[in-house]
C-alpha cells in the first residue's frame, strides 16, 4: 500500500495510457466491424470469408502480433501506434461476427415494415436495424473491451509502456507490489470500460428498459 | 527485412539442435497440450455438471467472465515470484508457469460446456426423457452431442489462450518458441524475433484449423446439415429447414 502512494502519479499515467491503448482500437474497430459486419449479412457469400478471414487474425498471439507489426508498418517497435493497430486488429477480429450476428438478430418483420414505411436502405440501416442490433453488439463489444485492457499489457514486453510496465517493473526486481498493484488496475479498468459500454448502450436502447417498467 | 527474416528461417542451422525450432515448437507443443488436457479434465466435468443441473450456474458465469480480465502476464509473474521459492531447481518456473497455463485455459472451456448443455433445445432433452432416458443418459446421448460444437470452441479458444501464454512465459524462463522471440529482443536480434513471431502465428494457425478438423469431423451431421448430396435428395428438404438439435438422436442411439 506505501508503495502505491509513493508512485500514484505514476501509476494513473500508466493507467491513462493504458485506457489510450486499450480504449482507441474499440473505438476504430467497432468502425471498421459495422460495415464488415453489414457485408457478411448482406451478402451471404461474403460471411464465411468474412468470418473465417477475421477469426484467422485472432489466432496471431498477441506477442508475436506486436513484433511483427512494427515491421510491416514500419513504424519502431517502440512506437505505441503499433500497439493501437494491434488491438484494432483484434477488436475487429471480435466484432465482425458480432455485427453480422446482431444485425441477423433484427426480425424480419421488423425490416419489412421498415421498408414499407418508406425507409430506403442506408436510412433503414441506421435508424433500424443499427439500433436494434445494439444490444448484441455491445456484448460483444463488453468481451472486446475486457480482453484488450488484458492483452495491452502484454505490450510491455516491448517496451511500450502501459499498466504492465509495473508487471516488467516488479518482476524484474522480484518486487511483488507493483505486479499486484498492476494485476488490480488492469481489472479495475476492465470494469469501467464495461460499465462505460453498458451505460451507453443503456442510453441508445431506451426500449429495453421501457419493456421492463410496468405498464 | 522480410528477405532477411526468410534467409533466417530457410538457415538449416537454426532448426537442428538443442535451441534449434524443431526442439522449440515441440516444447512449445507439450508445454500448450498437457496444460489443455489438464484444463480439459477439471473444466468439462465441471461445465457439463453445471449445464446440466443448472446448479451454480450465476457463480461461474461471473467467475468466467471476470477470469478474463486478469491480465496473463501480470499473472505468470505473479505466479512465479511466489510459487517459485516453494520448490527447487527447473520445477521452480515450470511449476507455476504450467498452473497460469491451465488456470488461463479453464475459463473457456468451462464457458463452452455449460453454455453448450445449457443451450440444448429443451424440445430435445424432453424428449429423450420422453423415449425413456434418465439423466445421465440424457446428458451422454443428447446434451453432449448437441452440446459438442460449443465445447470444442471453447476448446479451441483455450487453446489459442494457451498458446499465447505460453510464448510470453519465456521472460520467465520457459522454453518453446517464445524464446527466440524473448532472447531476440534481448539481443537486438530482428531477423529471429520475427522469424519466431511468424512461427508462433502459424503454429497457432496449425492447431486451431487441426481443432476445427477435429470439430467438424466429430460434431453429428445432424448439427452440422452436412449431408452428402445422395442423402440430402432422400431426406427431402431437410438442409433447407435447417438443422436441429433433436436430430442427433437419430445417430447416437
Amino acid at each position: 500500500m506505501t508503495w502505491l502512494r509513493d508512485h500514484l502519479v505514476d501509476v494513473l499515467g500508466l493507467a491513462g495510457q493504458h485506457i489510450y491503448l486499450a480504449g482507441l482500437p474499440l473505438v476504430l474497430g467497432l468502425l471498421i466491424a459495422l460495415p464488415l459486419g453489414w457485408l457478411a449479412r448482406r451478402y451471404r457469400v461474403l460471411y464465411p470469408f468474412l468470418i473465417i478471414g477475421t477469426g484467422l487474425l485472432y489466432t496471431i498471439p498477441s506477442l508475436a502480433l506486436f513484433i511483427m507489426l512494427p515491421l510491416l508498418l514500419g513504424n519502431g517497435i517502440l512506437n505505441p501506434n503499433n500497439v493501437v493497430v494491434a488491438m484494432t486488429i483484434y477488436t475487429v477480429a471480435l466484432l465482425v461476427r458480432t455485427v453480422a450476428d446482431g444485425l441477423g438478430s433484427v426480425p424480419d418483420d421488423v425490416n419489412q415494415s421498415a421498408t414499407a414505411m418508406g425507409y430506403r436502405r442506408v436510412r433503414r440501416f441506421t435508424s433500424v436495424e443499427l439500433p436494434l442490433a445494439v444490444p448484441v453488439i455491445s456484448a460483444g463489444l463488453r468481451v472486446a473491451a475486457v480482453s484488450n485492457v488484458s492483452i495491452v499489457s502484454v505490450a510491455a514486453l516491448i517496451g511500450v509502456s502501459q499498466l504492465g510496465s509495473l508487471f516488467t517493473d516488479g518482476f524484474n526486481r522480484a518486487f511483488l507490489d507493483p505486479i499486484v498493484v498492476g494485476v488490480v488496475a488492469c481489472v479495475l479498468l476492465a470494469l469501467l470500460f464495461d460499465g462505460a459500454i453498458l451505460a451507453v448502450t443503456r442510453l441508445v436502447t431506451p426500449w429495453q428498459r421501457a419493456d421492463k417498467a410496468p405498464a | 527485412m522480410i528477405s532477411r527474416i526468410l534467409a533466417w528461417l530457410v538457415d538449416g542451422a537454426h532448426w537442428q539442435g538443442d535451441d534449434g525450432i524443431l526442439r522449440r515448437v515441440s516444447e512449445h507443443l507439450g508445454y500448450s497440450l498437457t496444460a489443455l488436457v489438464i484444463a480439459a479434465v477439471i473444466a468439462i466435468p465441471l461445465g457439463l455438471y453445471v449445464g446440466h443441473t443448472g446448479r451454480g450456474r450465476i457463480l461461474v458465469v461471473n467467475a468466467v467472465g471476470s477470469a478474463r480480465a486478469i491480465p496473463s502476464l501480470g499473472l505468470l509473474f505473479l505466479a512465479v515470484l511466489w510459487l517459485g521459492p516453494r520448490f527447487r531447481g527447473d520445477i521452480a518456473f515450470l511449476a507455476p508457469t504450467g498452473l497460469v497455463l491451465v488456470v488461463l485455459a479453464i475459463p473457456p472451456i468451462l464457458s463452452g460446456a455449460y453454455a453448450g448443455v445449457g443451450g440444448v433445445d429443451p424440445a430435445a432433452r424432453d424428449a429423450a426423457k420422453g423415449m425413456g432416458m434418465r439423466g445421465t443418459e440424457v446428458l451422454r446421448h443428447v446434451e453432449i452431442p448437441c452440446a459438442l460444437p460449443l465445447i470444442l470452441s471453447g476448446i479451441r479458444s483455450a487453446m489459442l489462450q494457451v498458446i499465447g501464454t505460453a510464448t510470453i512465459a519465456a521472460v520467465v524462463g520457459l522454453g518453446g518458441l517464445g524464446r527466440l522471440l524473448i532472447d531476440g529482443l534481448a539481443v537486438r536480434d530482428t531477423p529471429q524475433t520475427a522469424s519466431g513471431a511468424v512461427l508462433v502465428a502459424l503454429l497457432a494457425l496449425t492447431m486451431d484449423m487441426a481443432l476445427a478438423l477435429i470439430q467438424r469431423s466429430v460434431v453429428s451431421r445432424g448439427l452440422t446439415g452436412r449431408y452428402d448430396k445422395v442423402q440430402r435428395i432422400g431426406s427431402g428438404n431437410r438442409a433447407a429447414t435447417g438443422p436441429t438439435p433433436a436430430r442427433t438422436m437419430q445417430h447416437s442411439i
